[in-house]
């Protein structure tokens, strides 16, 4: 999809999601079907269980439907105001699983191989975006996108990013930040 | 920590990498920097196109599941939250209540299940014109010949199917094309959006693409540019769709390079 196809889709999203709050099931359909194979990689790699990221897909979509009203088109795309809430959402249940177990399992965890892009997201369906998100990925510096990496596939916090990457605290912050700027520039990204 | 800049966790706050209270404070920022929040929409677009690049293909069931999950709540009528993000777990409904007497629930399902793939194609392929289309079905219905009729039922069957899928692809010259395929129905719809009218004296066909080459699968109506076509012929082994400019009446073997060559969705290619 290149920039422009991709911004047609935006607005075309955008109206359907506006009849999804008028409780058109038909538009419903129609966003599950462009937003939900991303939803649920995205909650595969943060869960790295399947069967949770399905019912976290599941909660998400259920979200959309009761609060489509309350989106804003200046606010951003639909892909992203929904990818925000399911992000949020697998974070949010993995770190709660966390605060459940010990210490000890949470330090193996932090201590396992750093995992490049490839291996966090290893089901995915080949395609355009992919291979530019793979290529501009390769493009950051290797703390760049080891934090990226961690923080947004594995839903880690920074204190754990810094702890696993063995840097301090505001570095990684840092880097997230340059990280992200490059990637805003390498793909396109316009506020 | 406490003497860096609070502009520096925008990309954090975006990735959810920020613990409580640390999140919480960086919100109340944010209400009072707009360069952070326009950088937090940026990140934010950019964050989802990093989600995109994982997509996987979710299972028929799931849509099944969330359809009857939805059906049991109003929608859109949620109020405006007093606080941005709660504390606490929301309510979430019950996770499969009661299903209720099948058959009341079978005729709505069936009622816009026919129109639903037609919306999603409007986004798929960036048609946003359904409505046209639709209107355009009812109108010219009537005159139809029996045999077209039955085509059409076809065609509504295939983009009715429970297991329909859909695969889209840009028409170097313009448009988009989408194929939606269901393999229980054999069968596979076209859907160009956008696409330019054939030169005089060209047609459009359709092609079935397989391990054994291109099979005819029909030409596209030139009075009808923007219609969707049924291919004719069965799905069989066949790993994708090709369109191509030929002479009218159509070719036995495509003459041209194919204008857009789909991967049918779920198809093992080597």
């Amino acid at each position: 999809m290149n920039d422009m196809t991709r911004a047609r889709a935006d607005e075309d999203l955008a109206a359907a999601l506006g009849r999804v709050a008028g409780g058109d099931e038909a538009a419903f359909v129609s966003v599950y079907e462009a937003v939900s194979p991303a939803v649920l990689g995205v909650t595969s790699a943060v869960l790295r269980d399947r069967a949770q990221a399905e019912e976290v897909t599941q909660e998400v979509f259920v979200e959309v439907w009761r609060t489509a009203g309350r989106y804003r088109r200046e606010r951003g795309g639909v892909r992203t105001w929904v990818l925000t809430m399911a992000h949020r959402r697998a974070v949010d249940r993995v770190r709660s699983a966390q605060a459940s177990a010990d210490r000890e399992r949470r330090a193996a965890r932090l201590e396992a191989a750093l995992p490049e892009f490839d291996e966090v997201t290893e089901a995915a369906l080949e395609h355009e975006e992919r291979a530019r998100v793979r290529r501009c990925l390769a493009g950051l510096t290797d703390l760049q996108r080891q934090s990226v990496v961690l923080a947004y596939y594995r839903g880690r916090t920074c204190r754990e990013v810094s702890e696993s990457l063995s840097v301090p605290l505001g570095t990684v912050k840092t880097r997230l930040r340059d990280g992200l700027l490059r990637l805003r520039d390498c793909l396109g990204v316009s506020g | 920590m406490g003497t860096e800049n609070p502009h520096e966790a925008t990309a954090a706050y975006v990735l959810d990498a920020l613990a409580e209270p640390e999140r919480a404070a960086f919100e109340a920022h944010l209400e009072t920097c707009p360069d952070c929040a326009r950088e937090v929409r940026e990140f934010a677009a950019t964050a989802a196109l990093l989600g995109a690049a994982a997509a996987v293909e979710p299972p028929p069931a799931l849509r099944g599941a969330v359809l009857r999950r939805i059906r049991e709540l109003p929608a859109g009528a949620e109020p405006e939250p007093g606080a941005a993000r709660g504390a606490g777990p929301e309510t979430e409904p019950a996770p499969e209540p009661e299903p209720g007497p099948a058959r009341h629930r079978a005729p709505r399902h069936r009622a816009w299940s026919r129109w639903a793939l037609a919306a999603c194609l409007a986004v798929a392929a960036g048609l946003g014109g359904v409505a046209a289309w639709q209107y355009q079905r009812a109108d010219t219905a009537r005159q139809q010949a029996r045999a077209a009729e039955a085509r059409e039922a076809a065609l509504a069957g295939v983009l009715s199917a429970p297991d329909a899928r859909l695969a889209s692809g840009r028409i170097p010259d313009g448009g988009t094309g989408t194929v939606v395929l269901s393999r229980e129905r054999d069968g596979a719809v076209f859907v160009p959006s956008g696409m330019a009218a054939p030169p005089a004296g060209r047609v459009y066909q359709l092609w079935f693409a397989g391990p054994g080459g291109m099979r005819p699968a029909g030409l596209m109506d030139p009075a009808r540019p923007g219609a969707p076509a049924l291919l004719a012929g069965p799905v069989g082994g066949a790993t994708g769709v090709g369109v191509t400019v030929e002479p009218e009446g159509g070719s036995a073997a495509p003459t041209t390079a194919p204008l857009v060559l789909l991967v049918l969705p779920g198809a093992r290619t080597a």
